[in-house]
């Protein structure tokens, strides 16, 4: 395992990396900007992971606004990769409501459930996704979420009911909760936890991005905070004392 | 007429940041109108999300294009109708027949996946060889999961006093369970720290232009 690197992350990108060139897979942007700070990094580090092991992408949104963060994701890293394509390289399915029912009726037929990508392309004449008509024919899933519906409903349908591989990201706050998910049972193959997480897989695709970045002012902060308690906890002490003597 | 509303825009949004902000000081009423602002603007944006991304496409265009093929359309529809009921006293007993059939339906559909995924492959997980890890500290973690679970689980058995020999298991429950707390704790911190990081980089970057 590289240093520093937590084996959540890890995990996460092992899937990403030993999953075969030509393969499609699935990001879905569950969030919305007001996470995106924390998110927004991982969807970006995943996107040119995938892209440079030339894997195919399919965007999807649970959330409204998660069309317009995947759009923002990918004009940023297609700045590296200018010779990807749309439709035959990576697409834009859009957003679907319903949350875990959605997913339920991606497990039986794609097609149906986005019968057009976002700029209106029928199903049937997207080159990328000829040969794939269920969530069974993605190589993995990876849900960038932040609440519901979001990861936790990719797992219960994609990998309990289709055993389709499952990752994903989420902000620091719900990372406590998604964890006892991955386990023997590898329910999540491992699990992006904020920020921090996010400059961990950067680092293991050889990125500078902006978690990276924000981790400096982030260990900064921490940093004050452990100074804080420890003033705190010194002053309080000295005043116990003073009020025993 | 792009450029300008880029910059409106992100002068708008430096506005809003710092004034909910301002909070910090004290309440005021810059802060109150943001924050009415906000919950306004959140409304109007679902309701109009709701109306285009959910009626129009599911239910207003299929009935307008093929009518007679989408009768079944008609009892959502009218499940809907009963629910406005709600807001007249005299027809509010109406709402009750759809809030119980959504009720129960999302009870139906979720009841097998939360047993499958929340309970049953996560007592899976947990019915592991420890020993049978690869690394000492895999084994020290497997033997923890196992304690962990079982203390913690242990800790909310109310049926019997905790007292004698009931007591231990209980108390490295309690120690578990402050142990989850503080990671939580502590992740919650990283989370609200990188929100303020993302605020401040937007103000002294897209807006005063201080940093790159």
């Amino acid at each position: 395992m590289e240093d520093g690197v937590s084996g959540y992350t890890m995990m996460a990108y092992d899937l990403i990396e030993n999953t075969a060139a030509g393969e499609v897979v699935l990001i879905s942007f569950d969030y919305d900007p007001s996470t995106m700070t924390e998110i927004q990094p991982m969807a970006e580090a995943q996107i040119e992971h995938a892209f440079k092991l030339n894997q195919k992408i399919v965007a999807t949104a649970l959330w409204p606004m998660g069309v317009q963060m995947a759009e923002q994701a990918f004009n940023k890293v297609l700045l590296d990769y200018p010779d990807k394509v749309d439709g035959t390289d990576y697409v834009n399915l859009g957003y679907k409501v319903g949350g875990m029912v959605t997913i339920q009726a991606m497990g039986r037929s794609l097609p149906d459930v986005y019968p057009t990508d976002q700029g209106g392309t029928p199903y049937a004449e997207i080159p990328m996704l000829q040969g794939i008509r269920r969530l069974k024919d993605l190589a993995w899933i990876s849900s960038l979420s932040s609440g519901t519906p979001g990861l936790k409903e990719w797992v219960m349908v994609a990998r309990d009911s289709y055993g389709v591989p499952v990752t994903g990201g989420c902000t620091a706050i719900s990372a406590p909760g998604f964890f006892p998910y991955v386990n023997e049972q590898r329910q999540l193959h491992g699990l992006l936890g904020g920020l921090k997480a996010a400059s961990e897989y950067e680092s293991l695709i050889g990125r500078i991005g902006p978690a990276t970045i924000k981790m400096d002012a982030q260990s900064v902060a921490h940093m004050l905070i452990l100074l804080f308690i420890a003033i705190g906890n010194i002053k309080a002490h000295l005043i116990r004392r003073r009020k025993a003597q | 007429m792009t450029a300008f509303m880029t910059t409106f825009g992100i002068w708008l949004s430096a506005f809003f940041t710092i004034s909910i902000f301002s909070f910090l000081y004290k309440d005021n009423p810059l802060y109150k109108f943001s924050e009415q602002v906000f919950v306004g603007l959140s409304a109007a944006y679902w309701l109009v999300n709701i109306i285009y991304s959910i009626m129009i496409p599911n239910l207003f265009s299929k009935l307008i294009g093929d009518f007679s093929g989408n009768l079944i359309l008609l009892i959502p529809a009218a499940l809907g109708v009963m629910m406005l009921m709600r807001v007249h006293p005299a027809t509010q007993w109406i709402s009750r027949y759809p809030i119980a059939i959504m009720i129960g339906t999302t009870a139906g559909i979720s009841m097998l996946r939360y047993m499958k995924s929340d309970i049953l492959n996560q007592v899976t997980a947990t019915m592991i060889n420890p020993f049978a890890a690869e690394s000492t500290s895999a084994v020290i973690g497997n033997l923890l999961l196992i304690i962990g679970t079982l203390c913690g689980v242990f800790f909310f058995y109310f049926s019997k006093k905790q007292e004698g020999i009931y007591k231990a298991p209980s108390k490295l429950g309690i120690w578990f369970l402050m142990v989850s707390f503080g990671a939580t704790f502590g992740y919650t911190v990283m989370a609200r720290i990188s929100l303020l990081i993302g605020r401040l980089e937007f103000l002294l970057g897209d807006w005063l232009h201080l940093i790159k």
